[in-house]
């Protein structure tokens, strides 16, 4: 365009063209777009069941998870045991309802410990850049190299069996991928115009990095996650199922499908139940995960 | 991804390195004295116990302890395992022919269904096809491996008794034999990774679907099948390459749980036994040879895509 | 004389790693020695291709980069050696407009919240007096004050440019720098929010350091204008001279490839020989030497000095006669 083209009549308070009626913050939106989503709600909902399940175990238990009786040693499925008994006569159904107490205790605290590892490490190497950069991404990629099963394996073992070192080795295992995401997201954020428009105001810093950065990388993170409780709550069944997280007589579904494996010709309804749970849960944290990342962000196909 | 393949290769050394001190420094995590576990019924004696940490290095400086520990690393002396006091690569080199079997198989198996099933969704995206393919990749997802595991077992060797549930023989002895043992657990190890890949060709199938070379293909008037198997699948089997290559931890990880389920002495049971034998060398080495493998398999996985992807060579 | 912004000897270098299988190291210089200096209330021109570090000049003016070398005074004050509370007194005097609309704006905060933030960080107003602010700001650039409480996702490209400009404003600069304000807009867009810039230069007695590669808005816009070519300022001036009778070859090539909008003035069809150079990797001498069709052997291997006989300067051994 040049100089004659401009149109000499029109005002610089030009009109506000049409805006929309009633204001919706990208957070609302983000919700609407998620309650549109059926199946995510419908993970939404069984996760919602489970965390009651979990915390009101003691109340919906009918039976003692780990009192034995010699009377009731594997009985099938029946009116009395729903889901029948297990080797040493303990009811399944009561066992598989405490068992949701390790398993989302493991799945979220085990993120927790993730995030809160990997997430400030990220945004200080995508903030900061440079060598501090440069030394956290090599310390995240000999993290990365060690496949993360094996490595939890590796620390759950040397800091000894029990949940919650379990937690803690799943935990630091996972946390690489919250940096690369964190720093990811980070990096991203930074290069809007916004952040620089965010500097140029007079923002130190920290202020910067903390009110216009770290909003920015929330929703990656917030859907890294989702994924990443289903990914843990997989790993706890995982050492448990080796024997390197809950110890016995304390139920978890790892454990129950460890000693089930044993009787499976005589009691096959031991690995079922469990397995199903532990099928249940992470597919549901898995759909919610899919779908707060659509929801979040409408651009993706 | 590999816009330096130079800087790359500069990448891997500091990774390994620091790979080598995260392994050490898990000596450091243990609860207890090493020397009083190796001494065994001898703990009483503390002539042995010195012997011992003389032997391990054990009264020396931690940086005095990594640098001979080092050393020995990079002349292929891993340790001696505590327990069968057998060098630990020598112990590796045993297990890992077994696991690379099972590593091979399910890998192939996974293409195998994966790759068709994502090509299948993206070609029919958002129909039924699409739809049943997500869906039984996501339930693939969110199965545990060893349940899976214990399920087939419960399936095809107690209720059907087609398979053996448990137990390895050898390729060399008895091919016929080997596959029996070993198809089960292949499939299962593989599942995991057919729900992954099956993703990134769904997606990588998307984006070579909507590219304008595919639109003059199909201009042209050619068949669509084989515009999408002759002109897509082959510039979008480049990312996938490449993303399937980062899916050996999956594999590696996998095959812990899988030959726990199946009984198959391989790498993944080595690690578990080690790790109840409280035989700490083994499990460091099995950590250490797991990376370098990864780190490894990375690194052909960015020259693969350069070789395949001309438009990186002059990169 | 009095500056409001006087740029000297600026540098500014990147290094780039790449290659396989050797690493090659390179440095771009993408600024390399500018100079030029800004009178209160004047609107300076900064024209060039993409890629010739106009972007970079603002920014490292604006110390939003660190520039490697060269001197930027801000009236009395070395803006280089400025740091905390001087910086941000600074700050307050000199601010942005952005080209991205899009990404200028933070799509999570409110426009009034947006608005408020300049004036929370230096203390001016909070809470009800800077709600006031941000709404009279509003008004100044043609908004309603029903804006405040709405998203950014809600504006349109003018709207939202709009806004931008009213974030500037809210501190009350003596200079605002604009890189490129109106090149992610629609035509008719353009306009609106040119003649909006022009207002308020004169209503506020600003000063603009205007970055563009339009011609034709840089002779609307501006009273002075400097052109780059690598990183290198080859062409400096008032803007009627410049683009009446450019001397630098390369300045000429702009103007003839820039639509007139009067065809009894069109010449000749416009000739533009080649394609900017990577930054990277300069020709030696005068970098325009591959481009320009007065070169010499003695262009290749000797930059042109600067000369400047009457306040109307260029780099060039063979310079387009005046007038």
């Amino acid at each position: 365009m040049t100089a004659a083209t401009l149109p000499s009549t029109s005002t610089p308070g030009a009109p506000a063209a049409s805006v929309a009626p009633r204001t919706r913050s990208p957070r609302q939106l983000a919700v609407r777009r998620f309650l549109g989503r059926p199946v995510a709600v419908a993970g939404l909902v069984v996760i919602l069941a489970f965390i009651v399940i979990a915390v009101a175990a003691p109340l919906l238990a009918p039976y003692d998870p780990i009192a034995t009786s010699w009377s009731a040693i594997r009985k099938a499925p029946s009116a009395a045991h729903w889901m029948g008994t297990d080797e040493n006569g303990r009811d399944v159904l009561s066992r598989v309802i405490f068992g949701a107490r390790a398993s989302m205790l493991a799945g979220v605290v085990s993120v927790l410990i993730a995030a809160g590892i990997g997430v400030p490490a990220g945004l200080i190497a995508g903030f900061a850049g440079g060598w501090t950069d440069t030394i956290l991404s090599r310390i995240v990629d000999a993290m990365l190299a060690c496949p993360f099963l094996i490595l939890a394996i590796a620390l759950a073992a040397f800091l000894g069996p029990d949940l919650t070192n379990a937690m803690i080795a799943i935990g630091v295992s996972t946390a690489p991928r919250f940096m690369r995401v964190a720093r990811a997201a980070t990096l991203d954020a930074a290069s809007n115009e916004y952040v620089e428009a965010a500097r140029a105001l007079g923002n130190p810093p920290w202020r910067v990095a903390l009110r216009h950065v770290l909003p920015n990388i929330v929703p990656p993170v917030l859907v890294q996650g989702t994924l990443a409780i289903a990914a843990a709550i997989i790993a706890e069944a995982s050492l448990s199922f080796l024997g390197l997280g809950q110890q016995p007589p304390a139920p978890s579904w790892g454990s129950m499908l460890n000693a089930a494996q044993r009787f499976l010709s005589q009691a096959p309804w031991l690995a079922i139940f469990p397995g199903l749970a532990i099928f249940l849960v992470v597919l549901s944290f898995n759909l919610v995960g899919d779908g707060l990342r659509d929801a979040l962000d409408p651009r993706r196909r | 991804m590999s816009g330096s393949l130079g800087a790359r290769i500069g990448q891997i050394i500091p990774t390994l390195l620091l790979v080598s001190v995260l392994v050490f420094g898990l000596q450091q995590l243990m609860p207890g004295d090493p020397a009083l576990i190796m001494a065994g019924e001898e703990r009483g004696d503390p002539q042995v116990l010195a012997q011992i940490r003389a032997e391990l290095w054990l009264d020396r400086s931690l940086p005095e302890q990594y640098v001979h520990w080092m050393d020995g690393v990079l002349h292929g002396n891993l340790g001696y395992s505590w327990r069968i006091r057998q060098p630990v690569s020598q112990l590796i080199a045993q297990k890992l022919p077994v696991t690379l079997q099972l590593a091979v198989m399910a890998f192939a198996i996974a293409v195998l269904i994966g790759v068709p099933a994502g090509i299948v969704a993206a070609v029919y995206r958002n129909r039924f096809w699409d739809y049943l393919a997500n869906a039984i990749g996501l339930a693939g997802l969110s199965t545990p491996t060893f349940w899976l595991g214990i399920m087939l077992i419960l399936l095809v060797s107690v209720q059907l008794q087609w398979l053996p549930p448990s137990g390895y023989v050898p390729l060399f002895e008895d091919w016929r034999q080997s596959l029996a043992t070993t198809i089960m657990p292949a499939f299962v190890l593989g599942n995991a990774i057919a729900a992954i890949l099956m993703r990134h060709t769904r997606s990588a199938m998307l984006t070579a679907l909507d590219q304008d070379y595919v639109r003059t293909a199909r201009a042209k008037g050619l068949r669509e099948w084989t515009v999408v198997l002759r002109h897509a699948l082959r510039n979008a089997l480049i990312p996938v390459v490449t993303l399937g290559a980062l899916e050996l931890g999956t594999l590696l990880s996998g095959a812990v749980l899988t030959e726990q389920v199946f009984s198959i002495p391989g790498f993944g049971k080595m690690i578990v036994d080690a790790v109840f034998n409280r035989d700490y060398p083994v499990v460091q080495g099995v950590v250490l040879v797991t990376a370098f493998l990864y780190v490894l398999l990375n690194l052909i996985a960015d020259v693969l895509y350069v070789v395949i992807n001309p438009r990186l060579r002059g990169a | 004389m009095s500056h409001v912004l006087q740029v000297a000897g600026l540098k500014k270098h990147f290094t780039v790693t790449k290659g396989f299988p050797k690493p090659v190291t390179t440095i771009v210089r993408a600024v390399d020695g500018v100079d030029f200096a800004v009178q209160p209330a004047e609107a300076f021109g900064l024209v060039g291709e993409s890629g010739c570090g106009k972007s970079t000049v603002a920014r490292a003016a604006l110390r939003l980069i660190e520039p490697d070398a060269g001197s930027v005074r801000f009236g009395d004050t070395d803006v280089l050696a400025a740091r905390g509370g001087a910086l941000r007194r600074l700050r307050r005097r000199m601010q942005i407009v952005f080209q991205d609309p899009y990404s200028s704006l933070n799509p999570r905060r409110t426009i009034g919240r947006t608005l408020a933030e300049p004036l929370s960080v230096h203390g001016i107003a909070r809470g009800r007096a800077a709600r006031e602010q941000a709404g009279a700001l509003l008004a100044e650039v043609g908004l309603p004050e029903t804006a405040l409480d709405r998203y950014p996702h809600e504006f349109s490209g003018g709207q939202r440019q709009r806004i931008g400009i009213a974030r500037a404003l809210a501190l009350q600069p003596e200079l605002i720098v604009a890189d490129e304000p109106v090149s992610a807009l629609d035509v008719s867009v353009q306009a609106q929010v040119l003649l909006l810039l022009r207002e308020l230069q004169s209503r506020r007695g600003l000063a603009f350091v205007f970055v563009s590669h339009d011609l034709g808005v840089v002779r609307w816009f501006c009273a002075r204008v400097a052109v780059m070519y690598l990183g290198r300022i080859v062409e400096q001036g008032p803007v009627a001279e410049v683009f009446a009778r450019p001397r630098h070859p390369y300045t000429r090539m702009l103007r003839d490839a820039s639509p007139i909008p009067d065809p009894s003035q069109r010449g000749v069809l416009p000739r533009v020989v080649g394609e900017i150079p990577s930054a990277a990797a300069p020709p030696p001498g005068c970098h325009f030497h591959p481009r320009c069709p007065r070169a010499t052997d003695r262009c290749t291997q000797e930059y042109p000095a600067w000369t400047d006989p009457d306040g109307h300067g260029f780099a060039c051994h063979h310079p387009e006669p005046a007038g």
